[in-house]
């Protein structure tokens, strides 16, 4: 599904402050594969999304999706297969529109953008019925600007953003990290259920392994712009949350 | 009162721009200053093909035309030359300023006997009434068709461009096309204040532009500060608002001239209006 060949990416090149976030990086996902990412602050996580979502063109290496060479397709058209949740809640959606202007938006991700008025009832009573299932009580207020909303509340609506058009990939950069604990939980397994439901391939970025414990059929810990583990989904199961504390251990 | 009539009028004209700086300044987030010279150049395009005996109408499209292109190219220069847009503005502006005098070949066209937009059309007997009808008509008309194409899928796109655009890049919205159509549309509807105050003040002069990005900039202050203030959500009315900033903005002119302020110091009149506009929320804020 997502095929990542020799990936190097280096930002400011010849600069005093050149970074290599990846260096050499090889990693295969296949269809429905939903993998788990941990690693250090500043490890290339982000980055790593963000070359597979084609925000940031890779330095060198290329990247294949389905089958289909995409390493200089622009973000925009890679939009067809992917879907994401930015580590930062305030991306992801459009502050001053409301949310049902967002959910029309999420809704034509793979389609053009025409000059027909989409929003109607059945349109709206699909976003009520979905919000409903966070239970924060988001579904009464469909006309209210996204921005007067907290950060964790724009995290949830995100995620269920990534599912209204057809999406074959999921990319969740640390989509609970600004939630409280028990909205955290939430995030998680309503990600969770709806990449079984839908039948998702995803990779979920986390700095808490006792979610990365938890989701996920396959795990990656990444450092200094490598993947250094790549545990199995029987590994994985067997895997004592202790032994994954020692990892960062230096 | 007749006065007061007439800055409606004018008002009313240049809503058009003010609409125009709506979607480039609060929607894309975009300081253009292409404005000043699309729309001389609206003027300009208007007063040769009126001359050559063109029927009023038929200009619209040539003026939306001409503006739509100067939009763009500023566009492309911000967008895909990677230039500062208020610099990518200057450049255009200037650069058409050559071209509107070109264009009129003098510095200045004035428009009396030709049949114009305003004489073609008759609603009332009186002038004045006839050309506040025909300005209100044609606004309506405009913010008509705009609050319903920004309502449209498309719409909800451009909007959300100059909200996030990491968000729509990952929504498959190519945000630097729809910077150059933004910039267009803004341009276009510029370009339409120019065929409009030509054909009101029966004239067109190569430096009527100068400044003028200023006036809509007021207007679209003036409408920003009603539009919070009120708490207003839906598209339509916020347009409405828009437009009756620039109303206002023309009525407060009008009355500095009837108090009896040179009509010389009119453009530091307008700046010191525009720091007020901008002030007065500030002040608020740190009460
Ligand atoms: N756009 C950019 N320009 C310059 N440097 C960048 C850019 N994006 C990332 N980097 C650098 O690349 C490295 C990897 O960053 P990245 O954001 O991928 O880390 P991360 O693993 O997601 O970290 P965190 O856990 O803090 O989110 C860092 O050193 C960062 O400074
Ligand atoms: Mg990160």
């Amino acid at each position: 599904m997502i095929e990542l060949q020799n990936i190097s990416k280096v930002f400011h090149k010849g600069q005093v402050n050149e970074v290599c976030a990846l260096t050499d990086l090889f990693l295969t996902i296949q269809k429905e594969e939903f993998v788990s990412v941990v690693g250090a602050n500043g490890s290339g996580k982000t980055t790593l999304l963000n070359i597979i979502s084609g925000a940031v063109l890779p330095s060198s290496g290329r990247i294949r999706i389905t089958e289909t060479d995409v390493t200089r397709l622009p973000e925009y058209k890679r939009s067809r297969w992917i879907a994401r949740v930015f580590q930062d809640p305030l991306k992801g959606t459009a502050s001053e529109l409301s949310i049902l202007d967002n959910f029309r938006l999420a809704a034509i991700r793979t389609q053009p953008k025409n000059l027909i008025i989409g929003i109607n009832d059945v349109f709206k009573k699909k976003v009520r019925d979905s919000i409903a299932t966070l239970g924060m009580g988001l579904e009464n207020k469909l006309e209210q600007a996204i921005g007067t909303l907290s950060g964790g509340q724009r995290q949830a609506l995100t995620l269920l953003m990534s599912v209204m058009d057809d999406t074959q990939i999921l990319l969740l950069d640390e989509p609970s990290a600004a939630l409280d604990p028990r909205s955290a939980t939430l995030i998680l397994k309503t990600a969770s259920e709806l990449i079984s439901q839908y039948k998702l391939t995803a990779i979920l970025i986390t700095h808490n392994l006792k979610e990365a414990q938890l989701y996920g059929n396959r795990l990656l810990q990444m450092s200094e712009g490598k993947i250094v583990r790549d545990v199995s989904e029987e590994e994985k199961k067997r895997l004592p949350l202790s032994e994954m504390y020692a990892w960062f251990d230096i | 009162m007749e006065f007061y009539l007439t800055a409606l009028v004018l008002g009313l004209c240049l809503a058009s721009m003010s609409l125009g700086i709506f979607i480039s300044m609060k929607i894309f987030r975009i300081p253009d200053i292409t404005t000043d010279g699309s729309y001389t150049l609206g003027a300009v395009l208007t007063a040769i093909l009126l001359t050559h005996h063109c029927s009023a109408m038929l200009i619209i499209p040539a003026v939306l035309l001409a503006g739509a292109l100067a939009g763009m190219v500023t566009g492309i220069i911000h967008t895909f030359v990677k230039i500062d847009a208020l610099l990518s503005g200057i450049l255009v502006m200037t650069a058409l300023y050559s071209i509107n005098l070109t264009l009129l070949g003098r510095s200045n066209l004035p428009l009396l006997d030709v049949q114009n937009i305003f004489s073609s059309l008759t609603f009332f007997s009186a002038s004045v009434f006839n050309n506040l009808a025909l300005g209100f008509v044609f606004i309506s008309l405009i913010t008509g068709i705009m609050a319903y194409l920004l309502r449209t899928d498309f719409g909800i796109a451009m909007r959300a461009t100059g909200n996030s655009e990491p968000m729509t890049r990952a929504l498959g919205i190519n945000n630097n096309k729809m910077k150059v159509i933004g910039l267009a549309m803004a341009n276009a509807l510029t370009a339409l204040s120019g065929y409009l105050v030509a054909q009101y003040q029966n004239f067109t002069d190569i430096n009527m532009g100068i400044g003028i990005v200023i006036t809509g900039l007021g207007s679209v202050l003036i409408g920003e500060a009603l539009i919070k203030w009120w708490n207003i959500r839906s598209i339509l009315w916020q347009l409405v608002v828009v437009v009756s900033g620039s109303i206002l903005f023309q009525l407060v002119l009008a009355f500095t001239l009837s108090i009896g302020v040179d009509p010389n110091l009119l453009k530091l009149v307008t700046a010191a209006f525009v720091l007020l506009i901008v002030l007065i929320p500030r002040l608020k804020k740190s009460e």
